[in-house]
């Protein structure tokens, strides 16, 4: 079977999706795994998220590490037979890594999220999406901050 | 610390079907237990632990929240509405205390 140009392009920018995840992300069974690699466990069931589908929007400096807006949306028809069940922010530079989980319906029409938070020094924050059907998604921004808040 | 006040931006008329965009937001200190007072002691945690959104009963929306939300917490999103009815907002305080709030909304034709 002749191999589509699309076809070809869609295979290789998955495996891209893929290779970007950092790696420490993903090995939270390492003895040295941290908090944030542990909280990523446990919201994904142990599945590897893929790079694709959710956006987080954060700035790229934050004048005041107490009060920093974001953003998460993940692309998704919010059906009854495919939603967003939750989306789970993580800053694995504060001193709890936990920040908020979101939890979506299908009555939520779109799976967008906008909060404020607290952000104790630059760090590199994490959004993950998980669907109804276990699959998960994930994206991450680097914040720089100024004046650090106290993220508890 | 004052009697947490709500305030939600819900618009008063929606199209059967449209996706609407509702803002909420509460005053709360959201003391994350890691901030130290001019007496030099500890403030205990003291936060809002959970938000919910209903619409006519079943839930839209909801947040487990942890001390990295920010004082005043803001929480913006999304909810279909296919009928009129009654949106209530819900804030569950660490101490118990549960604050609360409805919007109405009619369907436009």
């Amino acid at each position: 079977m002749k191999l589509s140009r699309r076809r070809a392009l869609h295979l290789s920018a998955g495996a891209a999706v893929l290779a970007a995840i950092p790696a420490s992300l993903l090995s939270a069974a390492a003895a040295d795994a941290t908090p944030a690699d542990e909280r990523l466990q446990q919201f994904t069931g142990g599945r590897t998220p893929l790079r694709d589908k959710i956006t987080l929007t954060a700035p790229e400096i934050a004048e005041n590490g107490n009060t920093v807006p974001v953003s998460i949306h993940v692309d998704s028809p919010m059906n009854r037979h495919s939603y967003v069940e939750a989306v789970t922010l993580l800053a694995p530079g504060n001193p709890n890594p936990g920040v908020i989980t979101f939890h979506f319906t299908p009555n939520s029409g779109s799976a967008d999220a906008t909060t404020r938070i607290r952000l104790a020094k630059t760090q590199t924050l994490i959004a993950v999406a998980r669907l109804n059907d276990g699959t998960v998604f994930m994206d991450e921004k680097n914040v720089k901050v100024t004046i650090g808040g106290c993220g508890g | 610390m004052a009697t947490p006040k709500p305030r939600v931006k819900v618009p008063r008329r929606a199209a059967a079907g449209e996706i609407i965009t509702i803002k909420t937001l509460i005053s709360h200190k959201m003391e994350s237990g890691r901030r130290i007072n001019k007496q030099g002691s500890l403030v205990p945690r003291q936060i809002i632990n959970k938000f919910r959104c209903d619409f006519n009963g079943e839930t839209v929306f909801s947040c487990d929240i942890e001390p990295a939300i920010a004082s005043n917490p803001y929480f913006s999103f999304k909810a279909r509405v296919d009928a009129g009815g009654v949106f209530t907002f819900t804030w569950s305080d660490d101490n118990g205390d549960v604050y609360s709030t409805q919007k109405t909304i009619e369907l436009t034709s």
